[in-house]
């Protein structure tokens, strides 16, 4: 085991060894810290900033910053929990999340975040509602990137557990958007058996399995049983 | 495909390659993507990836001749519209359009680095300035003749621009030239210097000098060189930043036109001081004019055994250039390292940092074209002269970029700590009444700040000033600023691309009178997170001109608001709220519009 060390989050002592990120290290101690883009089992990239935290008085994304001995790192403030809900609103605003016609709702991580932000309501952001054609091509699989938040998840799921590329990004800036290997998906050799395509890779209803929608009964959906990250509690003192 | 093999069939070369298959088939469209994929061994939607990032390629065919007219504030507030018209009527295209024949493209694009020769244009890789109405029809009317971009007569350009290599009608507008950069330079008197010395005291004589990138972030360059060196590795590299993009300068485009050498000179000092065998001067796709003359003084300094294998003290070290493609983001030192290794200029997850783990993995120094000039000439001339100029935390001086509304804009080498007063005079701009300090990215002050200084300790810049007259509209402005940042926000992270979008709306409406006091907190707030969460300086800065005017300008802002009174909302007008309907509906109300009878 390699040598350890500490530093404070929100007050609470957590331990950590060299190259964790603050994220593992918070995660490996049972304390929740909220995000979009990451999610167990691939390489973080710090694109969403949901986990933005502040290290010694900088804001970062907790996801992708190295555990630092002896930092004062702040997450659950109201400062970064405003930080947080605009972000997730912005994500909200800028593609089309029509929540109760949509396949994810209850299990849209999306969703659950606004809702453990307490974002219950209309904001004051302008909607962007982009129009782009949705790719019903494969037989198995839908790609609706209207409902895509640019988390890149099934990109690197593709890649790196695949190892298929058959999603990339493409675009750049407000038009930066998930392009696929192909002229569409059904010119491209994904399977509805990848990584990429797992109910739990796409956090919003972008990807959708064809013949699978609304699944499960409301109030007994996900995060109908319990919120994301878990009750929040207290941290070890 | 010949152009692949040409550069080994390397993936890290794409943004090469595409270079080289755009301008031969005009446009990289799915079926050259699925064939380049093929040969470099990628994916055919990894090379869109690159196609759909960089501004100067694309995925349908462009014309024979790519008209791009810079629609920069300053280009906007010379002319810009009016030479539009011109090329769009001779030339029968709107903007954004190719002609029918394949010959032409017309299209915007931000600042090109020529704004004290403003309105410009390039037509391909021909740079052309100081458009008027005229001189544009005459250019139009050249073109619809067949002539090519090089064979249009054009008034001569001065100094280096005349060179035969160079051929360009471009000004280099110096107008004071300080003893450190512009004035007499000795040919490698600080590289034989160097070479004399142990690489430590080289080091230690920049962070003596307190030197400081002169890009704009400003990191001590010294403490940069040391960290690279201190990382063991079997290669290291030295990149030149000649992606000069920021909205208002071009002091980097005047330097390497009269002084390559010095660059050169200062980035083979570092390669020696950090034992880096690799070199990259970045070029952005706008200078592509100097090209062949920078390739020429690499080869020359080749030739002369200051480069390549010649250069034995120097372990071969050798610099390749790598042009840019259109993206203001590969100015982010991260994210021009992402471009020259063929990817998207996305910046990267730091750490690792460049110095750490930079270009392909190899520690990596990243520095500016005036910061690379400025380390050869400490290395001649040593710390403490350098230090006889400038502040305490911003030693030596500082090439300032001046346009807009002032009587002599171009390049002014002054010591750091010049107030900004002082420059406007220097300008003539005795009618000044706001100065963007530091580009896009920067500052707007009013009147009443004129005696602030520019420097670390007040008002940072990476060299851009650009002056407003009163008879501007600051709000236009900083609405052209947002556009430029969404224009050129790489994406990558939520608030940089959605949050500016919002800004820029908000903004809108105040223009259009629909606002009322409330939403200059909301701007606030909004700039506030953007700013924070951002990933890397794009969007820690892009909110700057809407704050900075907000802080600067109240009474700009406070005549456009309108206050809610008796419980009404102002700014709510019942007319255009029914457009949308009206639209859908495809009939007028008949309550609201009282003239309509249902017809």
């Amino acid at each position: 085991m390699a040598e350890t060390f500490t530093f404070s989050l929100d007050g609470g002592k957590i331990s950590a060894h060299p190259g964790q990120s603050i994220m593992e290290a918070a995660d490996a101690a049972g304390v929740y810290i909220p995000r979009l883009c990451d999610t167990e089992g691939l390489k973080p990239q710090g694109s969403c900033r949901v986990c933005v935290v502040k290290m010694n008085g900088r804001t970062v994304a907790a996801c992708t910053q190295p555990a630092k001995a002896d930092s004062v790192v702040e997450s659950e403030t109201p400062e970064i929990l405003g930080y947080r809900r605009d972000l997730v609103r912005m994500l909200f605003h800028e593609g089309n999340h029509l929540c109760p016609i949509c396949e994810a709702s209850g299990r849209c991580e999306l969703q659950a975040m606004a809702y453990r932000l307490g974002i219950t309501q209309s904001t004051k952001y302008p909607y962007l509602q982009p129009v782009r054609p949705v790719d019903a091509s494969h037989p198995d699989i839908v790609l609706d990137t209207n409902r895509c938040i640019l988390c890149g998840r099934c990109i690197r799921a593709s890649r790196d557990i695949d190892g298929k590329n058959v999603f990339e990004y493409v675009g750049r800036g407000i038009h930066k958007k998930v392009g696929v290997n192909g002229d569409n998906l059904a010119d491209t050799n994904v399977s509805i058996d990848d990584r990429a395509i797992h109910l739990d890779i796409c956090p919003v209803g972008c990807i959708i399995q064809k013949g699978r929608g609304f699944f499960t009964p409301i109030g007994k959906r996900q995060f109908d049983l319990a919120p994301i990250g878990g009750e929040e509690k207290g941290h070890e003192e | 495909m010949a152009i692949c093999e040409r550069f080994g069939n390397d993936r890290t070369r794409l943004l090469d390659i595409l270079l080289e298959v755009q301008a031969q088939f005009r446009f990289v469209g799915p079926s050259l993507m699925e064939c380049i994929a093929r040969q470099i061994s990628t994916y055919r939607v990894e090379v869109e990836g690159m196609v759909s990032f960089y501004a100067f390629f694309s995925d349908t065919p462009r014309g024979q001749v790519v008209i791009r007219l810079c629609d920069d504030i300053i280009d906007r507030h010379a002319g810009t519209g009016e030479i539009a018209r011109v090329f769009s009527r001779i030339l029968g295209i709107g903007f954004g359009d190719t002609s029918p024949d394949g010959h032409f493209t017309l299209e915007y694009t931000p600042c090109i680095g020529m704004s004290d020769q403003a309105p410009a244009a390039l037509l391909n890789e021909r740079v052309v300035t100081c458009l008027t109405p005229e001189r544009a029809e005459e250019i139009a009317l050249g073109l619809m003749g067949g002539l090519n971009p090089g064979e249009l007569e054009l008034p001569e350009g001065d100094g280096n621009n005349l060179n035969p290599l160079i051929g360009s009608t471009v000004r280099n507008n110096i107008r004071l030239r300080g003893e450190v950069l512009l004035g007499e330079v000795p040919a490698d008197a600080g590289l034989r210097k160097t070479l004399r010395r142990p690489p430590d005291q080289v080091m230690e004589d920049v962070e003596r000098a307190g030197l400081l990138g002169l890009g704009g972030a400003g990191f001590p360059t010294g403490h940069k060189w040391r960290m690279a060196a201190d990382t063991p590795a079997e290669r290291r590299i030295v990149i030149c930043n000649a992606d000069e993009g920021e909205p208002g300068t071009f002091k980097d485009r005047v330097l390497l036109t009269e002084r390559a050498d010095l660059m050169i000179e200062g980035m083979t000092i570092a390669a020696y001081a950090i034992k880096a065998d690799g070199g990259i001067i970045y070029l952005r796709g706008e200078y592509a004019y100097l090209r062949n003359y920078l390739e020429a003084v690499l080869q020359r300094r080749r030739d002369q055994g200051l480069l390549g294998a010649g250069a034995d003290r120097l372990g071969g070290f050798d610099i390749r250039i790598q042009m840019g493609a259109g993206a203001y983001i590969c100015g982010e030192e991260s994210a021009l390292i992402s471009s020259c290794e063929g990817l998207r200029g996305e910046p990267k997850n730091r750490p690792p940092y460049p110095v750490e783990s930079g270009y392909l993995g190899y520690p990596t120094i990243v520095g500016n074209v005036e910061t690379f000039c400025c380390a050869a000439r400490i290395l001649d001339r040593g710390a403490a002269w350098f230090r006889s100029w400038g502040t305490k935390a911003s030693p030596g001086t500082k090439l300032l970029s001046v346009s807009g509304d002032c009587e002599r804009p171009g390049v002014y080498e002054l010591p750091f700590g010049v107030s900004v007063r002082e420059l406007l005079d220097l300008a003539g701009a005795p009618d000044a009444a706001a100065v963007q300090v530091g580009g896009a990215s920067g500052q707007m002050i009013n009147m009443s700040q004129f005696d602030r200084r520019i420097c670390q300790e007040d008002l940072p810049t990476g060299g851009s000033v650009m002056v407003f007259s009163a008879r501007r509209n600051i709000l236009e402005i900083v609405e052209y600023f947002l556009d430029f940042f969404i224009e050129e926000s790489c994406g990558y992270c939520t608030p940089c691309r959605v949050g500016n979008v919002f800004l820029k709306q908000r903004i809108g409406k105040i223009r259009q009178g629909l606002c009322q006091p409330e939403d200059l907190d909301y701007l606030r707030e909004l700039g506030r997170t953007v700013a924070e969460t951002s990933r890397c300086g794009l969007g820690h800065t892009s909110p700057n001109p809407v704050l900075s005017s907000i802080a600067n300008f109240p009474l700009v802002y406070a005549a456009l608001l309108k206050e809610n009174r008796n419980g009404r909302e102002a700014s709510f007008n019942i007319q255009s709220a029914l457009e949308e309907s009206r639209h859908l509906a495809k009939r007028r109300s008949m309550i609201y519009d009282p003239t309509y009878d249902g017809d």
